[in-house]
């Protein structure tokens, strides 16, 4: 295939995610707490539900990563959204459904639902 | 596509793959498998990311951590723990000399903090092998953006207002440079990268090859347009293997798009490149060398003019440049003159790759902005002299450089600053020497390097060098002359002036710098027949104290010539006729017994 200009931004597009992944740019991060306790209560199925959420949506810039217990072991299997600019939000008592709804509403338009929230914000590091 | 989660960005540099980074690699793979996470978990083999110290290396994206020092057995746990779990495992991140936590993001890593990243800018974020995850990272795009929008002299002059200069080791600007070569009359032009790396300690421009090949054929397809080439060649030496293997790889990637042959992207420009693998010769480096070696002649250097943009390969204009000047060509297109000569010093802009080696903690490939001090480099980014010794001089430019020492470590790095203080940046080697480093025998080691890299075709650089390491070598035994420092400052002034090429014209460098900052060295070789570094084995003794040998046996045991003898629980002793002075006796005693003396 003999590439023209135009073809050089198609496969940048293609690229973008995996880019963008790397250099940590993007515009929201999803954080799913896979500590013991997440585990546990099943937060591999969640990891998968925001995986397949990101899929269908298209998005190639939001971030998705993992990390250990954030320390409230009995509101598991837990998730943070951190929209670049605005604080971090926990979400607590996790299902399939809530992570439809979370998607959906906070990482795409930007609104908070309050209904799974905990609260705003991260315990100071340090 | 499902997209992966994760980015495992294995180092498969040189470096880090002689430190099996590939069993590594098959490791995880088969780890990932294990547990079912293939699909969510991608391996990236990547090019060299600069920390070959702490290899096998590999950074986890998203997060940025990094991990160091991988072994094979480690690989379950950590694939259990961090990928299938998404806990960053501490034991295996980077915890600094002197300190006691580990640093788990490369970010937050002083080696990583103070570089600036510009030839290097792909390092660690793509795999070289794929042609689309370079242009994913724009590549490609300056050489649309010059073949839509600019015309030649607008290249030519771009580069040259940039004051991008010659990173092979002449520091000539690569602008005015391809204005010669643009400038020539001819219908048939050249373009070369000198891939032909072969300072002794100097890795730069193989790591740039091994890493981001696309970027070397992507800056010379550019300089191609500006001088009215339409073939170049990369010459490699066939010591790199890896490096060819890639730059093979792309060039079939970059043809199969289009990006190399005939019409490139509808423009009317027609650009090839092929590979010409060298034999190795240190010579070959200086750019009329080269071209012979290239048109199947003996690799001599040729009197100078005509320069090779006048008649070069073939005796057609030709522009040759260094790997690491082609790899900033197209950051200074795409984002133009005016911001890369805002980086750097008043007559040295940008960054300069160095490969940090001997005697430092953190040896590896560092790209850092001109005029930083060689102090940040060695220390800061260096994490400062191995086993808490201390620092004595360090070896820029290898075999062509200078020493510099202690008392000049602030000198910012630029071409004229150090040409100042006797040496040079040359190709960007830097070897770190410490308080057991005779720096008689530093000057005696480059010297039997160059002179055994001469290529015989001028007299001051075959004989000279010849007769200036007989001298050296007979300091060094302890047979020097009182006359013998006047002499080889002779011989330097006289080959550095009447040689025929670079070779022979910067080989005095390590020898004059040395007798400037070092001279009380020579003389206690000469007059009182001592090494003070205690390095020179003509002139030490290896004795065990008696106070210290608690006669446990060890070093009469691992003493190669049999030459300490000694009951067990006695004291022991060396024979000194017999001993040849190797210093195992010493790096294996635990009590500090052995000592030796000058």
């Amino acid at each position: 295939m003999k590439l023209k200009p135009e073809d050089l931004k198609k496969i940048s597009d293609k690229m973008e995610a995996s880019t963008n992944l790397r250099s940590g740019a993007g515009r929201a991060k999803i954080t799913v707490h896979m500590g013991t306790c997440g585990i546990a209560t099943g937060s591999r199925d969640i990891m998968k539900a925001f995986l397949e959420e990101l899929e269908t949506s298209g998005q190639k810039d939001i971030l998705f990563t993992t990390s250990g217990c954030a320390g409230l072991c009995s509101h598991e299997p837990m998730a943070t959204i951190e929209i670049k600019g605005e604080s971090p939000v926990k979400y607590v008592h996790l299902t399939k459904e809530k992570v439809k709804k979370i998607f959906d509403e906070h990482v795409m338009k930007g609104n908070i639902v309050e209904e799974s929230a905990l609260g705003r914000g991260s315990e100071r590091v340090g | 596509m499902q997209e992966y989660r994760m980015h495992l960005m294995l180092c498969a540099g040189t470096g880090c793959v002689s430190n099996h980074a590939f069993d590594i690699e098959k490791a995880f793979k088969r780890e990932l498998e294990k547990h079912n996470l293939q699909d969510e978990v991608q391996v990236v083999d990547t090019g060299c990311q600069g920390f070959c110290e702490r290899g096998p290396i590999m950074i986890v994206q998203p997060g940025d951590i990094f991990y160091e020092m991988l072994e094979e057995k480690d690989i379950p746990y950590l694939v259990e723990e961090h990928f299938l779990k998404g806990r960053p495992v501490e034991k295996h991140m980077y915890v600094p000399k002197g300190g006691e936590n580990p640093i788990p993001k490369l970010s937050d890593i002083g080696f990583f903090k103070k570089q600036k990243l510009i030839a290097l800018a792909n390092r660690g974020l793509i795999d070289p092998e794929n042609i689309d995850e370079y242009i994913g990272r724009e590549g490609y795009s300056a050489l649309a953006k010059v073949l839509s929008e600019m015309t030649p002299e607008e290249v030519v002059k771009e580069v040259k207002d940039s004051g991008l200069r010659g990173r092979g080791g002449g520091g000539f600007s690569t602008g005015t440079k391809w204005e010669f070569a643009k400038n020539s009359p001819g219908d048939e032009k050249y373009i070369i990268c000198n891939a032909d790396e072969g300072d002794p300690g100097a890795f730069m421009d193989r790591s740039i090859v091994e890493s981001d090949p696309h970027v070397i054929l992507e800056g010379m397809a550019i300089g191609a347009y500006a001088i009215g080439a339409t073939h170049g060649f990369i010459y490699v030496r066939d010591e790199y293997p890896l490096a060819v293997e890639r730059i093979n790889k792309a060039i079939k990637d970059a043809r199969e798009y289009g990006l190399l042959g005939e019409d490139i992207f509808e423009a009317g420009f027609d650009f090839d490149v092929s590979v010409s693998r060298g034999a190795g010769a240190f010579v070959c480096g200086e750019e009329t060398s080269l071209i012979a070696s290239l048109e199947g002649n003996m690799p001599e250097p040729r009197v100078r003019p005509p320069y090779p943009a006048v008649a070069g390969y073939k005796g057609k204009p030709t522009n040759i440049n260094n790997v690491e000047t082609w790899a900033n060509i197209r950051h200074i297109i795409n984002r133009g003159a005016e911001w890369y000569s805002s980086i750097g010093t008043e007559t040295s802009k940008g960054t300069k790759v160095f490969s940090l080696v001997g005697k430092v903690n953190n040896t590896g490939l560092v790209e850092v902005p001109m005029g930083i001090s060689v102090r940040d480099i060695i220390f800061d980014i260096g994490g400062g002299v191995m086993n808490g010794k201390k620092f004595k001089a360090v070896q820029t430019g290898g075999p062509s450089g200078g020493c510099i020492p202690e008392s000049l470590m602030d000198t910012p790095v630029g071409y004229d600053t150090f040409a100042k203080i006797g040496s040079i940046v040359g190709s960007g080697g830097m070897i770190v020497m410490d308080e057991d480093n005779c720096m008689v025998e530093v000057a005696r080691y480059f010297l039997a390097f160059t002179q055994q890299e001469s290529c015989g075709k001028c007299t001051p650089c075959r004989e000279g060098t010849r007769h200036m390491l007989d001298i050296l070598t007979r300091i060094t035994e302890g047979k020097g002359k009182e006359e013998d420092l006047d002499v080889l400052e002779d011989m330097c002034g006289l080959i550095g002036s009447t040689s025929l090429c670079a070779l022979g014209a910067t080989a005095p460098n390590p020898v004059l710098t040395t007798m400037k900052y070092f001279r009380d060295e020579y003389e206690a070789h000469i007059k009182e027949g001592r090494c003070p570094a205690k390095e020179c084995k003509s002139l030490i003794t290896y004795t065990i104290l008696e106070d210290k040998c608690t006669g446990c046996t060890l070093c009469a045991r691992d003493c190669p010539v049999t030459a300490i003898t000694g009951e067990r629980k006695g004291i022991h002793v060396i024979d000194p006729d017999i001993c040849v002075k190797c210093g195992i006796c010493k790096a294996v005693c635990n009590f500090g017994a052995v000592r030796i003396e000058s």
